[in-house]
């Protein structure tokens, strides 16, 4: 049992202060990272191989130490005592530096990778070299920037799941979760794909491919030099791109509609594993204002919009160019699409309008918008500008929104805009998810009756901006596209008045106006009126 | 137009502001001296343990008043001149009303302890007190908790989380124990001090000690003893914040007197809330409750009321939940503390995680009376149609999954309850 230390020159105070072995822990965490600093600044190392063993083992040891003194002597619960008293969590002056620091990081990686050492031509230096010897184990090859990232990401994923499950440890929803998102990290996007570069050769050509990660999230997956990869490597390779579409059209949708966007968003991806783990300090900074979830629906449809025209026109560019190995002729490939978009936005205006309500309006913009675009792709295609226009469109996407917003934004201002912001305004995958979710879907969250104190936590600490309380304090189900089903609203509610659920679709959205616990003629009265 | 006044902007005089704009367009005043904005009372200790900024427990955006009509004011009504339908506030402002809803909610019931007035003592109602609190748990290394209720467990765990040592003082054998069987309440007070705080049973308040400077330095028990302390958090219940209209014609006695349509003896004056005390109990319940939710029913029953639909207050099964540190509890239907010859009880406690559940049932007929959940969160609709069907207690029993809200994966309980309740019921070999 919990014995408390009664510090008397810490009486009375906000819990702000770490405790000693906090402390400790946070210095060998230190350590580790000022191993990675300083080969950033070019200290040559002698034997790579420990070192970086030092700095990761450093850094975990660290982190998981913390997390045993913050938590360890703790009864299982929720653990958000001081979360808006320390600086770090409550955009105080250390959750700035923090976020300037990864934001540096993110601008140095994506556009400055020869600051840390990499290097095409010749040996990689400073901070990639030390992950060469890691990189040769995996793959053979030596390591790039991009190696040394998601060295760092899944190893961040893994000790901060270990944290979050120590902090959430009374929930086996959240530990299963996080299991998963440990797992699905550690083994699709780290090495699986390692272990099929090693298999290339010259039978073998395979593009990296993270096998979870589905279009529209991996933007660039069907470009020319993808396409031609997986058709140049035989039947695994066609597999893996037949793999690609039926996760898009087939698996995705069902899987939707069994368990709610949340089966990928905060159980497989990795961006969301990210956030869930290493951003889970910060899931209370977003924002939960009407105005901000305004501005959600228009950018992060924007990004759909923007991403379906831009991958019709990359694969319209080049599917002329090689007509023997592709039936689909530019045209047909047009008419497919539009003939596709079509049948689904017909569907959803004539079949679920209840589910739709104000968002008709957004879906029939969209969808109007995209028609425009192949028209004018299918009539101005044939000026050189277009094609010009085609890849510029497809580089402009990869820098603003591949890289800008989901690693320097979305990752960079976790201490600031909190750790979905990626996830909420920007991911087009997220969008079309929310999509299904929201029009057919048997997950929802359930409210309880009449039991909400209208207390405010569940909306406090949704990532996702979610005012749950708007809903709860109603006693009408959450049912709303963002929502990833993180389950922390049904945690931190002291009054178990959320339940993630999946049940039939019927009865999901249920407005009322008076309560239960009410006289039941008042109740029919109002609620029928 | 016609206008409607309310005193009072919690969550009763809200919830019936609301519901009047939604079935009118009546011209409606909220008046409060707390706040300018409706916050969630009962979130207070979120803000004082850093979960939540104050900002956080204010249900509603600031915009939203304007945009539906509802104005505000901040200011203390003083008087109130029933016939001329007139309101002084304390700047000597005068407001006019049609109709009036007092929905002035409570305060610390200070039970004139000697010493209570002295400089650290204090209640946990308003959000003043949370400021209050603020101020006096600076530089205190140990606090006294008078009264084992659902205010005293947030107190505790709110000085808890400042590492503050704190002792809380009970009249019964376990704590809450005027509402929980000593089963629960045995669990709930393991618990509690598991945590390390420390209760002290069968221990009432006697008077309050202070220094020089008027500040509490300690304070006595009935039994004498002197327990040293720096802060004196009082809860043992609130009453009706009704002291302004003593001596008006507006018939009151612990709170304002209202019929069951919730109007006073004044002509367009009504009574909600916390504040309001029905002269006829309605099934079992108090004359005055002080919960959230009856003060929401009232404010919907009010409004109708209001708006031409004259509707009574008739709120359906009892039903209830707290938190006692980790420990969710929830209620529903009626289950006593004190033992009663016509009903039987049954009790199932997990040998092995801290939850637990009690039920009740009238003897003879095996009819169902209500519930008591621990660690386990059960399905309010499923548990009001029992009570509404009239089930008995083998039905319920057998219905039980069909009432687990635990989370996904949650360890289940239904099979080891039925189990239980066969063993029970079976005559021993
Ligand atoms: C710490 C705490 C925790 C609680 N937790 C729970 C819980 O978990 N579950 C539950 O069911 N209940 C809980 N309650 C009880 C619940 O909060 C109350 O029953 C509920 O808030 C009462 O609402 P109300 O609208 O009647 O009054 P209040 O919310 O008290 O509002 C009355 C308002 O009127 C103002 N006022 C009074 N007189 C005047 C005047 N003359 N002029 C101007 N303004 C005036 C007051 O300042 C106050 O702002 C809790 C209460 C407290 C204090
Ligand atoms: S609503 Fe709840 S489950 Fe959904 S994203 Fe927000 S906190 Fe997570
Ligand atoms: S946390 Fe629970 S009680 Fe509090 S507002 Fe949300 S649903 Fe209601």
């Amino acid at each position: 049992m919990s014995r408390v230390q009664y510090n008397m020159s810490l009486a009375g105070q906000p819990p702000q202060a770490l405790s000693m072995w906090q402390k400790f822990f946070v210095f060998i965490g230190l350590v580790g990272l000022s191993i990675l600093l300083l080969a950033t600044f070019n200290v040559n190392f002698p034997n790579k191989g420990l070192w970086l063993f030092l700095s990761l083992g450093g850094i975990s040891v660290g982190t998981i130490g913390f997390s045993w003194a913050l938590y360890g002597d703790k009864q299982a619960g929720i653990k958000n005592d001081g979360v808006w008293f320390k600086s770090i969590s409550s955009k105080g002056i250390l959750g700035w530096v923090l976020g300037v620091f990864l934001t540096l990081f993110y601008v140095v990686l994506y556009f400055y990778p020869q600051y840390i050492g990499l290097n095409s031509e010749g040996e990689n230096t400073g901070l990639v070299a030390l992950f060469d010897p890691l990189s040769k184990m995996l793959s053979g090859n030596p390591a790039s920037q991009w190696f040394m990232y998601g060295t760092l990401y899944t190893i961040s994923i893994l000790i901060f799941g270990i944290k979050f499950i120590w902090k959430y440890r009374h929930s086996r929803y959240e530990i299963i979760r996080t299991s998963s998102v440990m797992f699905f990290q550690t083994a699709f996007a780290f090495i699986i794909p390692e272990f099929m570069a090693r298999l290339n050769g010259d039978s073998l050509q395979l593009p990296y491919y993270d096998l979870k990660n589905v279009w529209p999230l991996n933007y660039y997956n069907f470009e020319q030099y993808r396409i031609d990869g997986f058709l140049n490597s035989g039947t695994i390779g066609f597999v893996l791109l037949i793999f690609g579409i039926i996760s898009i059209f087939i698996i995705t949708p069902i899987l939707t509609y069994k368990y709610g966007k949340r089966w990928y968003c905060s159980w497989v991806c990795g961006c969301g594993g990210l956030a869930e783990t290493a951003g889970d300090p910060f899931r209370q900074l977003s924002d939960k204002s009407q105005m901000a979830w305004k501005v959600e629906r228009w950018v992060v449809h924007s990004v759909v919009v923007f991403v379906t025209l831009m991958t019709t026109a990359v694969i319209y560019s080049y599917l002329d160019y090689d007509a023997s190995k592709y039936w689909l002729s530019k045209d047909v490939f047009l008419g497919l699409v539009a003939l596709l978009l079509t049948l689904v936005f017909g569907w959803a205006m004539l079949y679920r309008r209840e589910e739709l309500q104000k968002d008709a309006q957004y879906g029939a913009i969209g969808y109007f918008v995209i028609i425009l675009g192949l028209v004018g792709i299918h009539y101005m295609f044939g000026s050189q500008l277009f094609i010009f226009q085609a890849e510029t469109l497809r580089t402009t996407y990869g820098f603003l929104i591949g890289s800008v917003f989901s690693g320097v934004i979305g990752v960079g201002f976790y201490p600031i805009f909190g750790s979905r912001a990626w996830c909420r305004f920007g991911c087009p995958m997220a969008a079309i998810l929310g999509f299904q979710q929201r029009l057919f879907s048997k997950f929802r969250i359930s409210t309880n009756g009449g039991q909400c104190i209208s207390c405010g936590n569940c909306s406090t600490y949704c990532e996702m901006g979610i005012d749950v309380r708007a809903y709860a304090q109603k006693g009408q189900n959450i049912v709303r596209s963002s929502c990833v089903g993180c389950g922390i609203c049904a945690e931190v509610c002291p009054r178990g008045v959320l339940k993630l659920e999946n049940d039939t679709p019927k009865g999901r959205i249920n407005p009322k106006d008076v309560l239960l616990g009410n006289d039941v003629d008042l109740m029919n009265y109002v609620n029928n009126k | 137009m016609n206008h409607v006044v309310i005193i009072g902007n919690g969550i009763s005089g809200i919830t019936a502001a609301r519901h009047i704009r939604k079935n009118s367009n009546k011209k409606i005043t909220v008046i409060s001296a707390e706040t300018d904005y409706f916050f969630s009372r009962t979130a207070l200790m979120y803000v004082y343990m850093g979960h939540m900024k104050f900002e956080h427990t204010q249900p509603y955006e600031n915009w939203f008043w304007e945009k539906n009509n509802i104005a505000l004011k901040n200011a203390f009504i003083e008087e109130i001149d029933f016939q001329n339908k007139k309101l002084t506030s304390s700047q000597g402002e005068t407001i006019m009303y049609d109709q009036l809803i007092l929905a002035t909610g409570s305060i610390t019931n200070l039970r004139g302890w000697k010493g209570q007035h002295f400089e650290g003592v204090q209640g946990l109602v308003s959000k003043q007190d949370l400021e209050l609190l603020e101020k006096n748990s600076k530089n205190t290394q140990h606090a006294v908790i008078v009264g084992g209720g659902l205010i005293g467990v947030e107190m505790a765990e709110m000085l808890h989380s400042r590492k503050i040592e704190v002792t809380i003082l009970v009249r019964e054998s376990v704590f809450w124990g005027s509402v929980l069987p000593k089963e629960e309440g045995k669990l709930i007070s393991n618990h509690i001090e598991s945590h390390g705080v420390k209760i002290l049973y069968h221990t009432e308040l006697d008077e309050i000690i202070a220094d020089d400077n008027n500040r509490v330095k300690a304070i006595k028990t009935k039994q004498g003893n002197i327990i040293d302390c720096q802060l004196v958090g009082i809860t043992t219940g609130v009453k009706p914040s009704i002291s302004f209209l003593e001596n008006t014609e507006l018939d009151t006695e612990m709170g304002i007197l209202v019929n069951p349509f919730l109007e006073t003896n004044m002509p367009d004056v009504y009574a909600i809330g916390d504040c309001a005390q029905q002269r006829q109990s309605i099934n079992n319940r108090k004359p005055i409750e002080a919960v959230w939710y009856t003060g929401r029913m009232m404010g919907e029953a009010v409004a109708q009321t209001i708006c031409g639909n004259p509707t009574k207050y008739n709120p359906g099964n009892w039903f209830n939940s707290a938190k006692f540190f980790d420990i969710e509890y929830q209620t529903y239907g009626w289950v006593f503390s004190k033992p009663d010859e016509e009903y039987s009880d049954f009790y199932w406690q997990d040998p092995k995680k801290e939850r637990a559940l009690h039920f009740q049932y009238h003897s003879k007929t095996q009819k169902f009376r209500g519930v008591n959940s621990f660690g386990i969160r059960l399905r309010h609709e499923v548990a009001d149609a029992w009570l509404n069907n009239n089930l008995t207690i083998q039905q319920v029993i057998l219905q039980l999954p069909e009432a687990n809200f635990d989370k996904e994966f949650s360890r289940k309980f239904s099979k080891q309850v039925q189990q239980a309740f066969q063993e029970a019921q079976s005559p021993q070999l």
